[in-house]
């Protein structure tokens, strides 16, 4: 079973002259363990997919299934528990609280869904420690460099049981040295079974997917074929075969 | 790919033989650059011929001769290395071609084009990307050359998006303009619709 499934999801904004087909149609699997990216020009409706499949907003049609359950029809309480504790969020621009310390920023949604102060810390630290940041775990976002803001907010996307990792252009404001590290990270995360869904304009960084699905005016138009292993390239007798 | 100026950087670290310098060359280069033995000693006899390369044991066969390189060696590797390649004039580039022709073509799908070729070089960035993966064999040299790779895929798929969105922008314009002058020629002409 999908992580996430989205099923003929279409989005409108607006109604009559001003009307808007931000999405249209999309059906989309990401299943555990994997990483898929959805690439797009700006305007293609790669954030609304990403706020819809996040259940911050709501299809116009369409069903989303998140771990099995539909979000569609299902009450506001129910929907921010299953953010809570399934769903973690990416953002390009880190979205930390300025007031928190980076183990307070990652414990945060463990505590506000009811784990207790001492048991979410320790969480909090092992998260940060797997992403080599334990050192910094006491100082403050404005204390700590892009590149460790933005693994203090993936150690808080992954923290305890999450298990849908959904991503905005994660190192859009990151150097490519540290855009990689970001792209290990949620890759790493993936390994460990989370889903996650990055969307974003940039080819190097979609290019860490398992499967590339290209947006344009809301609709999903292509997506990758699963590439030949790694090693043809280096098998120097071997022709890379010409687009289909 | 100057074989010639990655031989004598090699040799400047001290005297080798042929297959020595086919393997640390292979290994300098990530193993991405392969090259034959035959490249080798064709190079090792140029670099000889002119100067900036010599060996003690001139009549032994090539195998078992140890090559060093000369002060006229270290002096050209010197220069070769702070000179900076012939960009001056654009390549030949067959992709950009392509897109220039589908662009011309009323019955072709130029998008449709840009996006066949946008798809194979993603893929061909998941492949080279799959080898950063394996951390065991990513050395420095092999990181350097995979990322010189990414970079040169990625500012081939930069250049698709930006002419898709240019041929867009310029046929939403042309568009438009065809509308305006037809209102015009309307209201001159007081026709209606």
């Amino acid at each position: 079973m999908s992580m996430l499934e989205l099923r003929n999801v279409s989005k409108v904004y607006g109604e009559g002259a001003t009307e808007v087909d931000a999405l249209r149609n999309i059906d989309l699997e990401v299943d555990r363990g994997s990483l898929v990216a959805i690439m797009g020009p700006s305007g293609s409706g790669k954030s609304t997919l990403l706020t819809i499949a996040g259940s911050l907003e709501l299809p116009t049609t369409g069903d989303v299934m998140i771990d099995g359950s539909n979000v569609v029809g299902m009450s506001r309480n129910d929907k921010a528990r299953l953010r809570r504790r399934t769903i973690g969020y990416v953002f390009q621009d880190f979205n930390l609280l300025a007031g928190l310390t980076a183990v307070e920023n990652v414990s945060l949604p463990l505590e506000l869904d009811g784990v207790p102060m001492k048991k979410a810390r320790a969480q909090g630290m092992s998260a940060l420690d797997e992403l080599g940041l334990s050192h910094r775990a006491e100082r403050f976002p404005d204390e700590l460099s892009g590149g460790e803001r933005q693994r203090v907010a993936i150690a808080r996307a992954v923290v305890g049981e999450r298990s849908l990792l959904l991503a905005d252009e994660p190192s859009g404001a990151l150097d490519s040295v540290n855009g990689e590290a970001v792209m290990r990270m949620i890759l790493s995360a993936c390994h460990r079974g989370v889903a996650a869904l990055v969307v974003t304009h940039d080819a190097k960084l979609a290019s860490w997917a398992d499967r590339v699905v290209f947006l344009r005016d809301g609709k999903a138009v292509d997506e990758t074929l699963s590439p030949p292993g790694p090693e043809e390239l280096l098998d120097h007798d071997a022709t890379n075969p010409p687009a289909s | 790919m100057s074989v010639r100026h990655s031989l004598l950087a090699l040799l400047s670290e001290g005297p080798k033989y042929g297959f020595q310098l086919r393997q640390e060359f292979e290994a300098s280069t990530g193993d991405v650059w392969p090259l034959n033995v035959g490249q080798v000693y064709t190079t090792l006899d140029r670099l000889e011929r002119d100067g900036l390369a010599e060996s003690d044991d001139i009549d032994a066969d090539e195998r078992q001769r140890n090559f060093r390189i000369t002060q006229n060696g270290v002096e050209e590797l010197a220069r070769w290395l702070r000179m900076p390649p012939d960009l001056t004039q654009p390549p030949r580039d067959e992709l950009v071609i392509k897109i220039l022709v589908a662009s011309r073509l009323p019955d072709v799908d130029v998008y449709d084009v840009i996006q066949v070729h946008r798809r194979y070089l993603v893929q061909l960035m998941q492949q080279w990307t799959r080898l950063k993966e394996d951390e065991v064999r990513f050395d420095l040299a092999f990181a350097l050359a995979v990322d010189a790779e990414l970079f040169r895929l990625d500012a081939v798929v930069r250049w698709l998006d930006a002419a898709d969105g240019r041929l867009r922008r310029s046929r939403q314009e042309s568009t438009t303009d065809i509308t305006e002058e037809v209102t015009r020629i309307r209201r001159r002409t007081g026709a209606h619709r």
